[in-house]
C-alpha cells in the first residue's frame, strides 16, 4: 500500500503518462483489497447461515439414535468443540482451497459434485445468453428509435411480461404446448438415454462434444432439448437487456452530438448504428454480464421444471434433503461468480470507456 | 394553521390544491402530492396496475363470500373437473374448487408480500439512514454488508436462509426479507447523504437534539417516500421469489392454497388437466405484472426527467 502511494505521489509530479501508472497501481490495489474484503464477508455470511441451522449437524450425519461416545467423537471430528473463531478460520482456509466438505446426499466432496453438474448449467445459460442478447439489443434499439409508437409499446409489453411471469410456469406451459402438444421440441432432460453413454465427454458441453465427435444425430437430439429451456431463460434476460438498451439509447439521442450528426445530414440508420450505438456498447457489456449472472438464479427454477441435471437442480435437491455442505458450497460458488463477473465488468469499463478515466 | 381551508366543499379543496402559489409548506407538500397523483392517474398502465391491486385486496378481504366452497374440503367425486358453471376454474386432483383456492391464495400472497415489506423496509431504512447520517466506520461497515448481500441473486440467498431455517411460510418470509433489505438500505443512505449537511439538521443539532433523535425525526422521514416507492418496485420480485420458494416446496406447504405450492402440485397433471397448474401461474403473473406497472408509473411520477 505504502509503496504504491509513494509511487503515486512521485508520479504525480511528473509527466502525464506516469501519473496514470501511479493511479492505476493504486486503483488495482484498492480493487483487490475491496474484493478480498467482500469474499471474506461472503464466507462470514455462509458460515453464519450454517450456524443458524436449527437441526444438530452431528445428528444429521449420525442419525437420532447415535450413542453418546459416537456423538462426542463426531463433535471433535467436525471441530465443533473448538471456539467459534477457530471454526471460522478453518472454514475460511478450507473454502479458499475450494474444500466445501462432503455432500451428505452423494457422499462425495461438494466441489467434485459442482464441477460435474456445472457444464450442464453453463451450456444452458450460454445458449440462453446468446438468444437473449441477440434479441434484446436489437429490440431495445428499435424501441428507442421508435419511441412512443406502437413498436415501442409492443416491446415494452413483451419485456414487462418477461419480468412478471414466473419462469417455472412458463417452462411448464412451454413443455405442454411445444413438447406434448405440437412435438416441436425434445422432452425434459439433457440428452436421450440411448445416447447418454455414446457420447465421450470432452468439454462437458453436449452440443460441442457431439459436434466434435461428428455425431450429428446426437447433436440434433441435444439441440431439440436445449431449445425450450434456453428460450424460456432467455426471455427474462431479453426483457432486462432490451429495457436497458432502450434507456441507454434514449440517453444518447438526447445528446447534442446526435443533433449535430443529424444536421450534418447523417441518415437515421447511420445516426443510430454508427453514432449512438458505439457509445453504449461498453455499458451494454456490463448489462449482459450481469444478466448472465442472473441466469444462474433462473436456472434453479428452470432446471427443476426441465429435469436438467445442472447446478440448479443439484442445489434444490440438496435443499430438500437439508444437505447443508452442498447448499452452502453452491451459495458460495454463486457469490464468487457474481463477484468475478462484477470485477471483470469494472476492469472492462475502465479499460474501454475513456469517460471513466 | 389559520389559512387551512374549510374542506367541507369539494371545490375549495381543489382550489387549494391547484392554487398557483402555495402559501404554507403544508400546502406546497399537498400540492406536490396532488400533482404526482394526477400524473399517476394520467399514466394508463400504472392506473391499470393500481386497479388490479385494489381488486386483489378486495378479493383477499371478501374472498370467502364469493364462493360456496372451502379451500381445503375435498370431494373426490368431482376430482379433476374441467372449468364449468359450478367450478369456474375447474377442480384439482382432490376435488377442491380451484377458484376458491386461488381466492384464498391471494390472502397468503398479499400477507407474505406485506410482511416482507414490513420487515425489510424498516431494517433497510434504519440501516441506510443511520449509515448515511453518521458516516465514518458505521457507514463503511454497513455498506460493505450491503455489498456482500448483493453479491447473491436474491433467490439463491433466500434459498440458503430457508435451507438453514427449515421450510415453511414464516421462514420463507424471513428469508426473503433478509435478502430484500440491502437495496433499500443503499437507497436510504443515498437520501440521507443529501440531507445530512442541511441547515435544518444543523439547527436541530445546535438545539441539542441527539443523533438518535435527528435520525428518527429528521433524516428518516426524508428517506421514507423513496423507500416506499422502492418497495413497491421490488414487490413483483418479492412475489415471484415467494412463489418460487412455494414451487420448490420450501415455502408454504401443501395443502396450503399458496399459488406456488398449488402450481407444484398441479404440475403432474399438466398434460391431462392443464388448468391445475395454469391458473395459479396466471394469478402470480397478474399480480406481479400489476406491481410492475404501478412501480413503473410511480417511477415516472417521481422522476420527471423523462418529460
Amino acid at each position: 500500500m505504502s509503496a504504491s502511494d509513494l509511487a503515486g505521489s512521485a508520479a504525480s509530479n511528473q509527466s502525464a503518462p506516469s501519473i496514470r501508472w501511479g493511479r492505476v497501481a493504486r486503483e488495482v490495489l484498492r480493487t483487490v483489497a475491496s474484493v478480498l474484503v467482500t469474499i471474506l464477508g461472503l464466507l462470514a455470511l455462509t458460515f453464519f447461515i450454517g450456524r443458524l441451522l436449527p437441526l444438530d449437524p452431528v445428528l444429521a450425519i449420525l442419525g437420532d439414535d447415535a450413542s453418546q461416545e459416537a456423538y462426542d467423537r463426531m463433535v471433535v471430528q467436525l471441530g465443533l468443540d473448538k471456539p467459534l473463531w477457530q471454526q471460522f478460520l478453518t472454514y475460511v482456509v478450507n473454502s479458499l482451497q475450494f474444500d466445501f466438505g462432503t455432500s451428505l446426499t452423494s457422499g462425495k466432496p461438494v466441489t467434485e459434485d459442482i464441477l460435474r453438474v456445472f457444464p450442464a448449467t453453463l451450456e444452458l445459460a450460454t445458449v440462453a445468453m446468446i438468444l437473449g442478447t441477440g434479441l434484446g439489443i436489437p429490440l431495445g434499439v428499435i424501441a428507442a428509435a421508435n419511441r412512443d409508437t406502437w413498436i415501442d409499446q409492443v416491446v415494452r409489453v413483451l419485456s414487462l411480461i418477461g419480468y412478471s411471469a414466473p419462469i417455472f410456469w412458463l417452462g411448464l406451459l412451454g413443455l405442454t404446448v411445444f413438447y406434448a402438444g405440437l412435438g416441436w421440441v425434445g422432452g425434459p432432460g439433457r440428452i436421450d438415454i440411448l445416447y447418454q453413454y455414446d457420447l465421450t465427454p470432452r468439454t462437458g458441453l453436449y452440443l460441442i462434444d457431439s459436434a466434435l465427435a461428428g455425431r450429428w444425430d446426437i447433436f440434433a437430439d441435444v439441440f431439440s432439448r436445449i431449445v425450450l429451456p434456453a428460450s424460456i431463460l432467455a426471455y427474462g434476460a431479453m426483457a432486462y437487456i432490451s429495457r436497458m438498451t432502450r434507456s441507454f439509447m434514449l440517453e444518447q439521442f438526447s445528446q447534442e452530438y446526435i443533433v449535430a450528426a443529424r444536421a450534418k445530414g447523417a441518415s437515421r440508420t447511420q445516426m443510430i448504428w454508427s453514432h449512438a450505438f458505439p457509445n453504449i456498447a461498453v455499458q451494454l457489456v456490463t448489462v449482459v454480464a450481469l444478466s448472465y449472472a442472473f441466469l444462474l438464479e433462473g436456472a434453479v427454477l428452470t432446471e427443476t421444471v426441465f429435469a436438467w441435471p445442472g447446478f440448479g437442480r443439484y442445489l434444490t435437491t440438496a435443499l430438500l434433503r437439508a444437505d447443508m455442505n452442498a447448499v452452502l458450497g453452491c451459495t458460495l460458488v454463486v457469490g464468487l461468480i457474481f463477484i468475478t463477473l462484477n470485477l471483470l465488468c469494472d476492469i472492462f469499463y475502465r479499460a474501454f470507456d475513456p469517460r471513466t478515466r | 394553521m389559520t389559512d387551512t381551508p374549510v374542506t367541507s366543499s369539494r371545490t375549495s379543496l381543489r382550489a387549494w390544491l391547484e392554487a398557483p402559489a402555495a402559501s404554507t409548506p403544508r400546502q406546497a407538500r399537498a400540492q406536490a402530492a396532488w400533482r404526482g397523483w394526477k400524473r399517476l392517474l394520467a399514466n394508463r398502465a400504472a392506473l391499470a396496475g393500481l386497479i388490479v391491486l385494489i381488486l386483489l385486496v378486495v378479493i383477499a378481504a371478501i374472498g370467502p363470500l364469493l364462493t360456496p366452497y372451502s379451500p381445503m374440503s375435498q370431494d373426490l367425486s368431482v376430482r379433476l373437473q374441467p372449468p364449468s358453471m359450478l367450478h369456474p376454474l375447474g377442480t384439482d386432483d382432490l376435488g377442491r374448487d380451484i377458484m376458491t383456492r386461488i381466492l384464498y391464495g391471494a390472502r397468503i400472497t398479499l400477507m407474505m408480500a406485506l410482511l416482507v415489506a414490513l420487515i425489510a423496509g424498516p431494517i433497510g431504512l434504519i440501516m441506510g439512514a443511520t449509515a448515511g447520517y453518521l458516516g465514518g466506520w458505521f457507514d463503511i461497515v454497513a455498506m460493505r454488508l450491503v455489498d456482500i448481500f448483493l453479491s447473491f441473486p436474491s433467490l439463491i440467498l433466500a434459498l440458503a436462509f430457508v435451507a438453514a431455517l427449515g421450510p415453511g411460510i414464516e421462514n420463507a418470509v424471513i428469508a426473503i426479507a433478509l435478502s430484500a433489505w440491502p437495496p433499500i438500505a443503499r437507497l436510504a443512505r443515498a437520501e440521507a447523504l443529501t440531507v445530512r449537511k442541511s441547515d435544518y439538521i444543523a439547527a436541530s443539532r445546535l438545539q441539542g437534539a441527539s443523533s438518535t433523535r435527528l435520525i428518527l425525526r429528521h433524516v428518516m422521514p426524508i428517506c421514507l417516500p423513496s423507500v416506499v416507492i422502492r418497495i413497491t418496485l421490488n414487490m413483483a420480485g418479492i412475489i415471484l421469489t415467494a412463489a418460487g420458494l412455494g414451487f420448490l416446496g420450501l415455502g408454504a406447504q401443501p395443502p396450503s392454497p399458496e399459488w406456488g405450492a398449488m402450481l407444484a402440485s398441479g404440475r403432474q397433471f399438466m398434460l391431462t388437466n392443464w388448468w391445475l397448474a395454469a391458473t395459479p401461474g396466471a394469478a402470480i403473473m397478474l399480480v406481479s405484472l400489476a406491481f410492475n406497472l404501478l412501480g413503473d408509473g410511480l417511477r415516472d411520477v417521481l422522476d420527471p426527467r423523462d418529460e
